[in-house]
């Protein structure tokens, strides 16, 4: 990806490395699929009526 | 006895027939009006349009399931309603043409006690002139048979990438009032993805063309979420992954022409551009399937209960039609679903008539509308079919006199999971869910709950949607504990 000044995406953030390497970071995102599950249960619940 | 009959069993019918069936037991009859013999799981429909499914994985056949559910299934497609009978007929009733079970084109008539209209969207190629996989020059994902011939025509593609040539592909939606940006968003991401995999991604320019006013919009109107310490709005995650995969955008646009290789747009500015493509999966708008309805005497009465872009009139507020987008409120979107002209009628999902947009109604200085309509998504659309169900479950079994469950989608959430790669490991996913689907700026602060609205990007997503993969179609086909699934 090249980023050239004034074009679109020169404008819009870009992850760190570190972001990338959590993104893809097993353990990490296994707490995350939990907390992902849990906010979507959370909103099924709020939504029954 | 009761019989309620269900026109479209895609995602909202299915839900509504098959819950139906198994409240109201042996003594009710619960009829499915379809024109398919499979099922198809939607939104997997993206990952066969790149290849990571077969059609196969993605359907099953509705006959064994329906017989299993005690649901009677006529495959065929609904013409008409008549809400109040005819002269020769005393009760109201549906026509219905037959599409398979050996009956092929013959009519039928099917009296109901209550309906519920789930017949979803008419592909609407044909608003955009060349639009389209039959007469036209783009492909797409919205049917199985779609994906699949999406995959065979990228397949193609990268052999001739393979062997050096370079391309352009263009992915977005291919009229300014499109919905289902969701769609094509997540589309985007697995060809990327897979151009990747094929060690071909160098050998290709992405362009992503939608009808949105910022990306992110989604035709909700976007939505904000908290990322990296900020409030921020859902543009600049939008624009971020796309910047990461090196796609290209061109925003506020109106495809108002396909020709072979070429796209024709106008933008809100009153522009008109061309964009050339070697490749393009371009979303259509969608209308509803063009059901007509007569009162007793045979009078065409199917503007009183439908909308001219053919969607039905439920217990939303439609006098805020022409209103101000400032005047809108979450409180216009309809409860129960439910026709007020004939009060046994119900629509859900994408028959429905939504009150007014979502997003901002935008035109151009030609005139030319360009913003999204508004998504009726698979929650919820699986949750309005469900809440009608119960509801009449309540007044059939328990003569509740008005529906008792709402499915308000001012009062509902919706998740969406844009997910590539088949792999555990090595895939990737943007899960984003959003509270409540219609902002409230009364209630919250940035329209939104921002607990329950977010967005987040990562190797858990993939692993979410593929459980989601499994446990619907689990459901779907009623194995063991389907009702514990949640819409
Ligand atoms: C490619 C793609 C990806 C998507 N991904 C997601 C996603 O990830 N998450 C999400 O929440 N949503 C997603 N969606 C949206 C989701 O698929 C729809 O919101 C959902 O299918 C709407 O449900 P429905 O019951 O209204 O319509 P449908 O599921 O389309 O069902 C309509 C049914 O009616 C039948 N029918 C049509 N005409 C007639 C007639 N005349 N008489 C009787 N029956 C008729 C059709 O054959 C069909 O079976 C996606 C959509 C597309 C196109």
């Amino acid at each position: 990806m090249e980023i050239k000044p004034y074009e679109q995406n020169s404008y819009t953030p870009v992850p760190s490395a570190f972001t990338k390497f959590r993104r893809n970071c097993v353990p990490w995102q296994f707490i995350r699929f939990i907390a992902i599950n849990i906010k979507m249960t959370v909103l099924i619940l709020k939504s029954h009526h | 006895m009761a019989r309620v009959v269900i026109l479209g069993g895609g995602v909202s019918g299915h839900t509504a027939a098959t819950f139906l069936a198994k409240w109201l037991g042996k003594k009710h009859e619960v009829v499915v009006v379809t024109p398919n013999a499979q099922w198809n799981w939607i939104p997997s429909n993206i990952w066969v349009g790149v290849g990571g499914m077969s059609k196969q994985e993605v359907v099953f056949d509705l006959a064994p399931v329906y017989a299993k559910g005690g649901v009677v299934y006529r495959q065929a497609k609904a013409l008409s309603i008549h809400p109040e009978g005819s002269k020769e007929e005393d009760k109201q009733f549906v026509t219905i043409e037959y599409t398979g079970q050996d009956k092929t084109g013959e009519s039928e008539k099917i009296t109901y006690d209550y309906l519920i209209n789930a017949t979803g969207p008419k592909l609407n190629f044909g608003a955009t002139e060349g639009l389209g996989p039959d007469v036209g020059h783009t492909v797409s994902v919205c049917s199985a048979e779609h994906a699949s011939h999406a995959s065979d025509k990228l397949d193609e593609l990268i052999a001739q990438m393979k062997s050096g040539e370079e391309k352009r592909i263009l992915i977005g939606t291919g009229h300014g009032m499109c919905t289902c940006q969701g769609a094509a968003f997540e589309y985007t991401f697995n060809v990327d993805h897979k151009l990747r995999e094929e060690g071909v991604r160098d050998k290709a320019t992405i362009t992503y063309i939608s009808n949105e006013y910022e990306l992110g919009d989604f035709g909700v109107a976007g939505m904000h979420i908290k990322l990296g310490g900020y409030v921020t709005s859902g543009k600049v995650f939008a624009e971020s992954l796309y910047t990461e995969r090196d796609v290209n955008w061109i925003k506020r646009a109106h495809v108002n022409k396909v020709e072979k290789g070429k796209v024709h747009y106008e933008l809100l500015d009153g522009s008109q551009n061309e964009e050339l493509f070697d490749f393009s999966m371009l979303i259509p708008p969608f209308g509803g399937v063009g059901l007509k309805a007569y009162d007793k005497a045979g009078e065409d009465i199917t503007s009183k209960i439908f909308n001219p872009g053919g969607f039905m009139f439920v217990d939303a507020d439609y006098s805020k039609g022409g209103a101000p987008y400032e005047d809108w409120d979450a409180d216009d979107w309809p409860s129960y679903c439910q026709n007020q002209t004939y009060k046994n009628m119900y629509a859900v999902g994408i028959a429905f008539a939504p009150p007014h947009l979502i997003s901002k109604p935008m035109k151009s200085p030609n005139g030319t509308p360009i913003n999204p309509t508004p998504p009726r998504t698979g929650m919820p659309s699986a949750m309005m079919g469900k809440a009608v169900a119960q509801s009449l479950k309540d007044i059939i079994l328990n003569n509740a006199t008005e529906p008792t469950h709402s499915a308000k989608m001012s009062e509902i959430g919706a998740a969406c999971v844009a997910s590539a790669g088949k792999g555990i490991f090595s895939g990737s996913a943007v899960a984003m869910t959003m509270y409540p689907i219609i902002p409230n700026f009364k209630k919250y602060k940035y329209g939104r709950d921002l607990d329950g609205t977010f967005g987040e990007i990562g190797l858990a997503g993939h692993w979410v949607k593929h459980f989601l993969h499994f446990a619907f179609l689990w459901k779907a086909k009623l194995k063991p504990f389907w009702t514990l699934i949640p819409e």
